[in-house]
């Protein structure tokens, strides 16, 4: 009989089953074991089976550090539950650790009494030192007394499990990450089926590695059934989320999808032009792969040039969309002001991460909030909008795209490392339930421009591109388009024609035209919302990806009776038209951010207002129980 | 011919359909004039209606060039134009669109956006204008400037080493390469209508009098009395002679170009012969590292060859995805891989 094959349970040692509410698993190693494709793997079983999920990849900048170092530890956590979840997780209650270094960085995060599942064969004397442990950790009994720990030669069950294949060494070791996710597929009683359907199209063409792969992951869970270590496994039910079909989606992702679906929304086609970045580049990659839609991407020679390319696709007629992260932003800053002058409809994405300069490429941090309000020259104020959560991103951007065409506007879209890499449960919408998107472009037909050129009806027929409509915005007249000629640039223009114009008072009305223009969209979006009581002693104003950490505290204040709102902001420039009163129905307003207080500054400037920060920046979210501690201690000061 | 044919047919334009309204603010007697002049002159003669033109520049006194016609223009940003220009091709390649660029536009801040822009091979027809000197700043010494110039920053002359724009345009894969002069209006209209036609990226260097800070720097080229001595006219298939009495000619001494006197035993079979379609560009650039007074300066076409286009391979691409995976449906991509219900 193989080592794969499912035996019966032993019957004197009986497995037992539990239920859980809600599980938080992390799977680390070095960067080159795979745990990030394990992590989605578990998240891909867990929400087909049902539950809400919330995932925190957490992976070095270098693609492959020297192995067994603390600098390549790479992690991927998750938060599978059978309620609503908005977060990855503050504790660890399964940590699956594949080496000593991966034990080191990461055995902190996990609760007292959980769960250590180690591969124990790379606890060797050569791993030990790279990580920096004088004796073997498991052995100590600081490990041994706070945790259940499950030692798993992997290194060596797994060779077992595929021997006969004909594989290398190193080949089979390749497969131990399965084996680590077989066994704790058993441990949470997973279905397998997904990740066997995923191996079987990966591997399909290469039946050694796909065997080998499958044996990995069925050995693992033949293991940690068979062997009296493991006496229960745990099952966590379905969520109730609400009813509809379902899939699991990350940020980058929704965000590329939105953008395609808005394109089509106003019956037109998108425009990306994009250079590689961490962490956006994964919005270009998805989009390279959708032209069936009629996408045409442009992987430029730097940001300046995606940018600048993206101005030209604008005003030829595009749906035109660049995005990057901090570094990027800051190039692209010029040809955004192009842009804004220009009065052209397009999305600057940015996709947030630790900066300044170079700073912390993957991890997150929401510090670009002054730098999307403030960073090009003059006076030239763009949308902003944030999205709170992965799916988030798919709708929000939709609605960038709406503003940036009907108010003739660059619009930037604020999104950060977490949200774009981080996955959840995503309620998949039919495309004919999504809202149009009106674009119209003048056509050089009589009654859609100034009809006369001296003002008495007489003479040739003379277009104004700086003609502005109701919102303020000017006509979208794109090249090709006969009768409609006209020169537009980085110079100041005259109100109305558009000529170039340096005269003091024209000057005057036209920057105060694009600034009133910018700050009127506040009649246009939807009013800002509160969750809690509508007055209180304390509003808690939150912003980005932070959502899930700041709405879980919040909720678990209301539960404990405290007198404390949540309001979550998507519109970061201009701000819900309410939001200066909401601010004035509270006694106090705490703003948690993940920088030193961009949004506090912003706030205290635009409504005098009193506000409070709470302020992390270690590249990671908040943890829940952080910010009820801090809400705590608000509440309780005079 | 039947009236439907009549109505359908493209209107005929003249120089005057390209003129726009602006009044153009150029230095009198500046160099740019006549370049306007001639573009005015070539475009009705190229069959496209006017709305598909359409002209995009950077910063320098030359980007003020698209203000002064009567298509779609984008005055940019600095040495941007090509990669603005890149966007609007991209998006719709039936547009025919011109880059109008100076020395330190498309060189100095924009070295990097022109080199990329022109290995691509994008449909672009590229107009620099070359006065080696920034005039709009009023007269400091740009990336083509000679060593020795004296100008504002370099009061004491420039030790900064030049750039040849044709070298640069060679050596980045550009599949048409020209130049000519700002005042020779024949030439320089023969060379625009051969960059109009070229499929792929066109590049056009144009020696550019700015009379205010740099005035005859190119008198050696556009002076009747010299400049049959100081230029020689490049001709596909034709032997490089020049000279007030075509008596002289252009000879290659391994790897290296001499000058040569006709007769005395030399004949012009023994010259070297312009190969303008040569697939290598080899004889291109040693044509374009030919600099007065050491040399005639070539003056024509130097290259013109065919190679892949991108803008129309990116439609391509997508009209083969198209057929391939069908029109791109929502639902589908929605619905694809791994979902669940929940009830």
């Amino acid at each position: 009989m193989s080592s794969t094959e499912v035996l019966p349970p032993p019957s004197e040692h009986p497995k037992k089953l539990e239920t859980l509410d809600s599980v938080v698993i992390r799977f680390c190693g070095d960067s080159g074991d795979g745990m990030q494709l394990v992590g989605n793997q578990f998240t891909n079983a867990s929400a087909v089976f049902g539950n809400d999920v919330s995932t925190l990849p957490d992976f070095p900048a270098e693609i492959r550090a020297p192995v067994g170092t603390l600098a390549g530890v790479s992690g991927f956590q998750l938060h599978f539950s059978s309620s609503d979840i908005f977060t990855p997780g503050d504790e660890i209650d399964t940590l699956v650790a594949m080496n000593p270094a991966a034990l080191k960085t990461n055995v902190g995060d996990l609760r007292r009494g959980g769960t250590l599942i180690v591969n124990e064969d790379e606890f060797d004397k050569g791993n030990l030192q790279k990580a920096g442990y004088a004796s073997n950790p498991l052995d100590s009994e600081e490990i041994v007394s706070r945790y259940t720990v499950h030692r798993v030669p992997m290194t060596r069950l797994n060779r077992d499990a595929v021997a006969g294949l004909g594989l290398s060494q190193k080949d089979a070791d390749r497969c131990r990450n399965f084996f680590a996710l077989g066994l704790v597929y058993w441990l949470y009683d997973r279905d397998r089926k997904p990740t066997e359907d995923f191996l079987n199209s990966k591997f399909g063409k290469k039946p050694d590695v796909l065997e080998a792969n499958l044996r990995s992951l069925r050995g693992g869970s033949n293991y940690a059934f068979s062997t009296e270590a493991f006496t229960t496994h745990y099952q966590v039910p379905r969520a109730k989320l609400a009813p509809g079909k379902y899939r699991k989606t990350t940020g980058n992702e929704a965000t590329a999808w939105g953008l395609v679906a808005a394109a089509k929304l106003a019956g037109k086609t998108l425009y990306y032009g994009g250079y590689p970045i961490t962490p956006a580049s994964g919005i270009l990659e998805e989009l390279a792969d959708m032209k069936e839609f009629g996408v045409k991407t442009f992987q430029a020679e730097d940001e300046i040039a995606a940018m600048a390319s993206v101005c030209g696709a604008a005003f030829a007629g595009k749906i035109a969309v660049t995005a990057s992260s901090g570094p990027g932003i800051c190039l692209k800053g010029e040809a955004m002001g192009l842009g804004f002058m220009t009065e052209l409809p397009m999305i600057i994405i940015d996709v947030q991460r630790g900066g300044p300069s170079t700073g912390l490429p993957t991890k997150t941090e929401q510090s670009d909030l002054l730098l999307a309000m403030f960073g090009r020259n003059g006076d030239s104020p763009v949308p902003i909008l944030a999205a709170s959560t992965p799916g988030d991103c798919f709708a929000l951007v939709q609605e960038a795209v709406r503003i940036a065409v009907e108010f003739m506007t660059p619009v930037i879209f604020l999104t950060d490392g977490y949200i774009a890499n981080g996955a959840e449960p995503w309620r998949i919408p039919r495309f004919a339930d999504l809202k149009p998107i009106h674009v119209t472009h003048p056509t050089g037909k009589a009654g859609q421009f100034a009809t006369n050129g001296d003002g008495n009806g007489e003479g040739e027929p003379e277009f104004h591109p700086y003609e502005r409509n109701e919102k303020m915005a000017r006509p979208w007249a794109i090249p090709g388009t006969p009768g409609l000629e006209h020169r537009i640039g980085g110079l100041e223009k005259a109100d109305v024609t558009g000529n170039v114009d340096y005269s003091p008072a024209n000057h005057h009305k036209m920057v105060m035209n694009r600034v009133n223009k910018v700050a009127g969209i506040a009649n246009y979006i939807p009013l800002q919302e509160v969750q809690g009581p509508e007055s209180g002693e304390l509003l808690v104003l939150s912003w980005g990806g932070t959502f899930g950490a700041v709405r879980t505290a919040v909720e678990s204040c209301l539960e404990s009776g405290k007198s404390v709102a949540h309001a979550h902001l998507r519109y970061m420039n201009p701000f819900p038209k309410n939001l200066g009163d909401i601010i004035k129905r509270y006694k106090k307003v705490l703003i948690p951010e993940l920088n030193t207080g961009q949004l506090r500054l912003l706030i205290r400037a635009k409504y005098l207002a009193d506000a409070q920060g709470y302020n992390k920046i270690q590249g990671k979210p908040f943890l829940v129980h952080e910010l009820v501690h801090k809400i705590d201690e608000v509440l309780e000061s005079k | 011919m039947s009236t439907e044919a009549i109505n359908t047919s493209l209107p005929v334009l003249t120089a005057k359909d390209f003129a726009s309204d602006q009044e153009i603010r150029w230095c009198p007697r500046c160099g740019d004039y006549s370049i306007l002049a001639q573009m005015k002159k070539v475009l009705p003669t190229l069959g496209i209606p006017r709305e598909n033109f359409v002209f995009v520049s950077g910063i320098g006194c030359s980007s003020r060039f698209p203000y002064y016609m009567n298509t779609y223009g984008f005055h940019s940003i600095h040495g941007r134009a090509p990669a603005i220009a890149s966007g609007v091709k991209i998006s719709n390649p039936d547009l025919q669109v011109w880059v109008i660029t100076g020395d330190g536009d498309a060189l100095s801040i924009g070295g990097n956006h022109l080199m990329h822009m022109l290995r691509r091979n994008m449909g672009l027809k590229v107009i620099l204008f070359n006065n080696q000197i920034y005039g709009l700043t009023k007269g400091q010494y740009s990336p083509t400037s000679p060593v020795g110039s004296m100008t504002s920053t370099t009061p004491v002359g420039s030790v900064d080493n030049p750039l040849g724009p044709l070298c640069y345009a060679i050596g980045s894969e550009a599949t048409f390469v020209a130049r000519s002069v700002d005042v020779d209006i024949k030439h320089l209209t023969f060379v625009l209508e051969r960059a109009a036609h070229h499929e792929g990226t066109a590049f056009v260097e144009v020696y550019q009098d700015c009379n205010v800070f740099n005035h005859d720097a190119f008198l050696y080229a556009s002076d009747k009395t010299v400049k049959a001595d100081n230029v020689v006219y490049l001709e596909h298939g034709k032997p490089l002679v020049f000279g007030k009495d075509v008596k002289k000619g252009i000879r290659l001494n391994g790897m290296h170009p001499e000058i040569v006197e006709l007769g005395k035993g030399i004949n012009e079979d023994d010259l070297l012969f312009h190969d303008e379609k040569a697939v290598e560009p080899s004889l291109a650039f040693l044509l374009s590292r030919m600099r007065h007074p050491e040399f005639p300066e070539p003056m024509g076409v130097f290259r013109d060859v065919q190679a892949p286009i991108y803008d129309q391979r990116v439609t391509e691409q997508i009209a083969a995805q198209i057929k391939k995976k069908g029109e791109g449906d929502f639902d589908a991509l929605f619905n694809h891989g791994d979902t669940w219900v929940v009830e």
